[in-house]
């Protein structure tokens, strides 16, 4: 506990001047000082509520009275019973739409206008493409659900266009229900996607893709070898929001569909809620509080190794 | 050089036509809201008497007033102090440590991936436990605690990038310390801190999960917790249900409208945070 004057930023310093160790201990004091207030508060309200939820998930405990060790037995209820896995299964579909309708079209955007988005024009396209990043996800839920209602616009636009046939109470339908929902995320994700690419995208060099193009480089290969892998970051980090952002889900399915129809639309984050609160399976909602959490470690280190920043 | 000119044309189709994806839901609930009560409206259609009466029906029957109080109490509550905290241990960490404590660092950011559901049966124990249930205090402190390996990660990362000749002039006792770090390094990082606090503001009015469990009244819930309570109990009356999400997301897009370029570029780097 004696070296603790700062070093350069990330790198170890080797040795320290002697004038720099007299003050090292009160330097510690200092430096705690400045970090205990954040520390206090996130080991309060994060890592005891963390440390708490596993503990329960070792619990057969209802809320209310007398809680009995249960051992692993929840976490193999998680890991088997079939509702449970179809509802994790759920959260992965998600993902399906959250991620790749975003990703997919922010890159065509972002490919095609390569970085001609100053003046006016760029303004009111970034205005309004952020819109549904700065609305609560609850409004966007109640706005979609009016959208998919059977009056709502997107049955309207079906029968104008003579799909009659197609039109359907989307959120109550045991099949459409589910990409109804992806849709809603994918809708609140598509404008911070676009914009983070499209700003990834000017930060390439010109000259690569004049060069390309002297080269006799088709389209396709200009994306393939250029765009991609100078936006390799942007990508992961679009990737990684929206997965979160998918299997953390809950605001949106709880307004929208309640889970249902039956359980076709919940997700990990609902079933834990209504686990612990409605139904007063505390070690059973904490089981698989861990495994969600475990899930989007697991899900999100992949893309970060990929995307890191190799240099 | 570029000779995309029909590229470009493509380009922009493509954006206003995703302008118009971005805008339709809305352009839909404006309709609905418009929609005399108790109707079922149609998806997209200008009502032939507009009732912009429902606003005030629903602003009445929302008590906007209340909540507009409610949330600001909670949003004051939560940013000033989670801001201030995290730009301590941001400095604390970027600046007065060494490697040896990077440990510590690494726990904060340990919880930036973490979904808030998988805290959320304990924290209702715990705040049961402080006394705190059906408050404000109930969503103030969890989420001052929640914010944090964002604010700490944020700060850091600031304080990393400041020159470090500014920081080692002398050897400081720790009311130095405090001094520099109030009268140099904090109007420094205004940026960073700028930005840090539009995102915990946003997150903080719009957040759900723990007005839901943790708060039974509305009234003192935040925006997003009080519309889901609204969405219960007017669910089936769609012009008013409309016109009530309209006035409940009006203030957050004002000040977005308002400080639009610092939002968009707090939202932007803020997701860089992964």
């Amino acid at each position: 506990m004696t070296d603790t004057i700062s070093s350069g930023p990330g790198a170890p310093k080797p040795a320290l001047r002697p004038s720099q160790r007299r003050g090292s201990r009160k330097a510690t004091m200092t430096a705690s000082l400045f970090i205990a207030p954040a520390a206090i508060a996130y080991a309060a309200f994060v890592l005891v509520p963390l440390g708490m939820s596993f503990y329960y998930s070792l619990l057969r405990w209802d809320g209310i009275g007398e809680a009995r060790f249960h051992g692993l037995t929840n976490y193999i209820t998680v890991l088997t019973d079939s509702d449970l896995l179809q509802i994790i299964g759920n959260a992965f579909q998600l993902v399906l739409y959250f991620t790749i309708i975003p990703v997919g079209l922010g890159l065509a955007v972002a490919s095609a206008i390569r970085g001609q988005m100053a003046g006016r024009f760029g303004t009111v396209t970034r205005t309004v493409l952020f819109l549904p990043q700065v609305i609560p996800l609850v409004a966007a839920g109640i706005a979609w659900s009016w959208m998919f209602a059977s009056t709502g616009l997107v049955n309207q636009t079906l029968k104008a266009i003579g799909l009659s046939s197609w039109a359907r109470g989307w959120l109550g339908d045991f099949v459409w229900a589910l990409p109804a929902v992806g849709i809603i995320g994918a809708w609140v994700l598509l404008g911070l996607c676009t914009m983070l690419l499209v700003t990834g995208i000017t930060k390439i060099d010109t000259s690569l893709y004049e060069a390309a193009r002297l080269d006799g480089a088709r389209p396709w290969h200009e994306f393939r070898y250029i765009t991609l892998p100078g936006l390799r970051q942007e990508i992961g980090v679009c990737i990684t929001v929206t997965v979160i952002a998918a299997l953390a889900s809950f605001d949106i399915v709880y307004i929208s569909t309640q889970g249902g129809p039956g359980i076709t639309t919940t997700v990990p984050g609902l079933e834990i809620y209504r686990l612990a609160f409605a139904h007063r399976q505390v070690g059973l909602a904490s089981a698989l509080a861990i495994v969600l959490m475990v899930l989007v470690l697991i899900s999100i280190a992949p893309v970060q190794w990929f995307t890191r920043d190799k240099k | 050089m570029r000779t995309a000119a029909p590229n470009t044309l493509v380009a922009r189709g493509l954006i206003i036509l995703l302008m118009i994806v971005t805008l339709l839901p809305f352009l839909s609930m404006l309709s609905a809201a418009l929609a005399p009560q108790g109707t079922y409206p149609n998806g997209l259609q200008w009502p032939a008497d507009p009732q912009w009466g429902n606003f005030v029906k629903a602003f009445e029957v929302a008590k906007m007033d209340q909540l507009l109080l409610s949330s600001a109490l909670i949003v004051l509550g939560v940013v000033p102090v989670a801001v201030l905290i995290a730009t301590m241990a941001g400095y604390g960490l970027a600046k007065l440590t060494t490697n040896k404590y990077k440990w510590l660092y690494l726990v904060f950011v340990f919880g930036l991936t973490l979904p808030f559901e998988a805290v959320i049966t304990p924290l209702y124990y715990e705040v049961r436990a402080l006394g705190l249930l059906n408050t404000r205090f109930a969503i103030i402190l969890p989420l001052i605690g929640l914010y944090m390996p964002f604010g700490v990660y944020w700060m850091r990362a600031h304080f990393l990038n400041v020159p470090h000749d500014l920081t080692e002039a002398a050897q400081l006792d720790g009311a130095t310390r405090w001094k520099e770090f109030v009268l140099v390094q904090v109007p420094l990082a205004r940026p960073a801190i700028m930005s840090l606090t539009i995102l915990l503001f946003l997150w903080t009015w719009n957040q759900f999960l723990l007005p839901v469990v943790l708060v039974q009244d509305p009234m003192q819930r935040t925006m997003a917790g009080a519309l889901g309570a609204f969405q219960g109990q007017w669910g089936t009356d769609i012009p008013l249900l409309c016109a009530g999400s309209l006035l409940i997301l009006t203030p957050t897009v004002v000040l977005f409208l308002i400080f639009q370029r610092q939002f968009v570029a707090a939202l932007m780097q803020g997701a860089v945070k992964g």
